[in-house]
């Protein structure tokens, strides 16, 4: 059996719940099983339901006032009792933040692996092969988990498409599973989510931007970027890093962590193209990438490509659209 | 507050890797490594936590020989000393391997704080700080922005959400944090520190269970399949510009 672990906030569905059902059924056609999905939190009637819609075996309920606000002890105790009763070879979920938080504890509760980030999969001779990414996007592993199921894994949003879940003719059936919580055995005590003062800068909104990466090697470069982006009537944008160092606020970041952009031309600048910035950018309608490593991920994504040094290529870009 | 951090030493960013002859690592054995950033900014709040509030930092990795060049320098930063455990296979490991290996050289150490950055720029599991943590039986809290020592034995810790969301959490000590980068402002070593760390400690312990059992094997590392057809524009700087400029504005027609 392949058990989907949905992800909700406060009783709203994530998306990307639907692209592990999605996942989930792939593997299902691999021959690992029937496919169940678990919804875990508190007051999430709804949310099964809303589920119950996939073409699934079973929906399997956790509804338990301990589990919100979401806390690692409590998802983790919550899902080692599920997964002591109900026995499923994988376990799939999405790469979020919250995953990121509590898998890899759940896993190893259980003296297991997970293997995270996954963008895909492969049949092997000893079961699926878990496909990765590996030194910053540069390259691609392929993953064989050792020793007995549960095997868990977590797949990178987008890595397969929403849409592709298959839908039953009727909702699947839901289950309620009770399970055994003490809150005393929840050691981390949250506190209400919030939001930063409003941003500045709306990126996402932007028609052109022109980002820059580490490439730009120190902040008393960057008036060459905010020249071209000028020229261009284009925003200012960076990768994480040059946010990190403070040499742009971090409302100009563009990536998982910061804004996810679409504009009509995005022209990134020494930027190398981890996978935690593509998937800010990769819809933009046109991408132009600036890089003197030709081997360098960004050009995986780029429509046009320069391989060369920015320091020579971005004042001359400037120069060309004055003309 | 006795304050344990991970860090790892991994190839240079501006290293060209390549996949090696076998197809299941990078060829590494002429590259210059460093500290994983992400660890650098683990390093630096530890040392800010130890300024505020008095206490020991040590610095752990796990790998051969060469990671003691990134211990010496978390020393030259500001670390009180250095636990090495040494293993050839460790560098390449599953985050459980190398998470079994770390808890094992700081269960005697009994720390109060145990800090490791988010991820690393080599494998990127994202997850050994947090498999460490259950292994050492402590609590944990992750993509930490900012963190508060409000009790005896209690932190307040900033979590980074998704979307722009944040959110404080208390938990009790000892915990475990995985830093997010950026939460600081990383220094850099000094002469007088890089003479001082000459004279501190670096133990170095051999893996209690050898790495032999891995969790997860790499079958084959290889270049990612390209999904877009990039026209690389090729020339002189003023006419690959040139050349670019016709193209977004005749073809591409972006402004």
């Amino acid at each position: 059996m392949i058990l989907v672990v949905a992800e909700q906030r406060e009783g709203v569905l994530n998306r990307v719940t639907w692209e592990c059902v999605a996942t989930a059924q792939k593997l299902e056609a691999q021959g690992s099983g029937p496919v169940k999905v678990v919804v875990v939190g508190a007051s999430v009637t709804a949310v099964a339901d809303e589920v119950a819609a996939a073409e699934v075996a079973e929906v399997l309920v956790v509804d338990d006032v301990a589990l919100e606000p979401y806390t690692s002890d409590g998802f983790v105790n919550a899902l080692t009792q599920v997964i002591d009763t109900e026995e499923p070879e994988v376990v799939v979920f999405p790469h979020t933040y919250q995953t990121r938080d509590f898998a890899p504890t759940l896993a190893t509760r259980r003296q297991r692996t997970l293997v995270t980030d996954c963008i895909g999969f492969k049949s092997g001779p000893d079961g699926a092969r878990f496909v990765r990414p590996m030194f910053q996007g540069k390259f691609v592993a392929d993953i064989a988990v050792q020793g007995p199921a549960p095997h868990f894994a977590s797949f990178q949003i987008g890595a397969y498409r929403a849409e592709a879940a298959a839908r039953g003719a009727n909702p699947a059936p839901t289950r309620r599973i009770e399970i055994a919580l003490d809150l005393a055995d929840i050691r981390q005590r949250p506190e209400a989510p919030f939001k930063e003062a409003k941003q500045a800068v709306d990126l996402t909104q932007a028609a052109r931007i022109v980002a820059v990466g580490r490439g730009i090697k120190g902040q008393e470069h960057l008036p060459i970027v905010q020249e071209l982006a000028k020229a261009l009537d284009a925003e200012v944008a960076a990768s994480r890093p040059i946010c990190d160092a403070g040499w742009l606020p971090i409302d100009r970041q563009v990536g998982s962590s910061g804004q996810t952009v679409a504009p009509k031309l995005y022209l990134a600048i020494g930027i190398s193209g981890a996978i935690q910035h593509l998937v800010g950018m990769k819809g933009a309608r046109t991408i132009v990438a600036v890089n003197k490593d030709a081997d360098t991920p960004i050009f995986e994504v780029a429509d046009y490509g320069i391989v060369g040094d920015l320091f020579d290529v971005i004042p001359a870009l400037t120069a060309a659209l004055g003309n | 507050m006795k304050i344990a951090v991970c860090v790892k030493q991994v190839v240079t960013r501006d290293w060209p890797v390549r996949v090696d002859d076998a197809g299941r690592w990078v060829r590494d054995r002429d590259a210059g490594f460093e500290m994983n950033e992400p660890d650098a900014y683990a390093l630096e709040e530890a040392l800010r936590l130890k300024e505020q509030h008095g206490g020991e930092v040590i610095v752990c990795s796990a790998g051969p020989p060469r990671v003691s060049q990134v211990l010496r320098e978390a020393l030259a930063r500001g670390a009180d000393r250095a636990i090495h455990v040494e293993s050839d296979t460790l560098a390449t490991a599953d985050a459980l391997t190398v998470g079994k290996a770390l808890a094992d050289a700081l269960r005697p150490e009994a720390p109060d704080l145990v800090l490791t950055g988010l991820q690393s720029d080599d494998q990127g599991f994202g997850q050994t700080g947090v498999v460490l943590a259950e292994l050492l039986g402590i609590s944990h809290s992750t993509i930490i922005m900012e963190v508060e020592v409000s009790g005896e034995a209690q932190i307040r810790v900033k979590r980074e959400l998704e979307g722009g969301w944040f959110q404080w959490v208390v938990m009790p000590l000892p915990s475990l944090l995985t830093i997010q980068s950026g939460i600081n402002q990383l220094r850099y070593a000094t002469l007088s520190g890089i003479m001082a760390a000459k004279k501190k400690e670096v133990r170095t312990v051999e893996p209690e269970a050898p790495a032999r059992e891995s969790h997860q094997k790499i079958v084959e590392l290889y270049v990612p399949e390209k999904r877009k057809k990039t026209r690389f524009i090729e020339g002189s700087s003023t006419e690959v510009a040139q050349e670019l400029v016709r193209v977004l504005r005749e073809d591409a027609r972006v402004f």
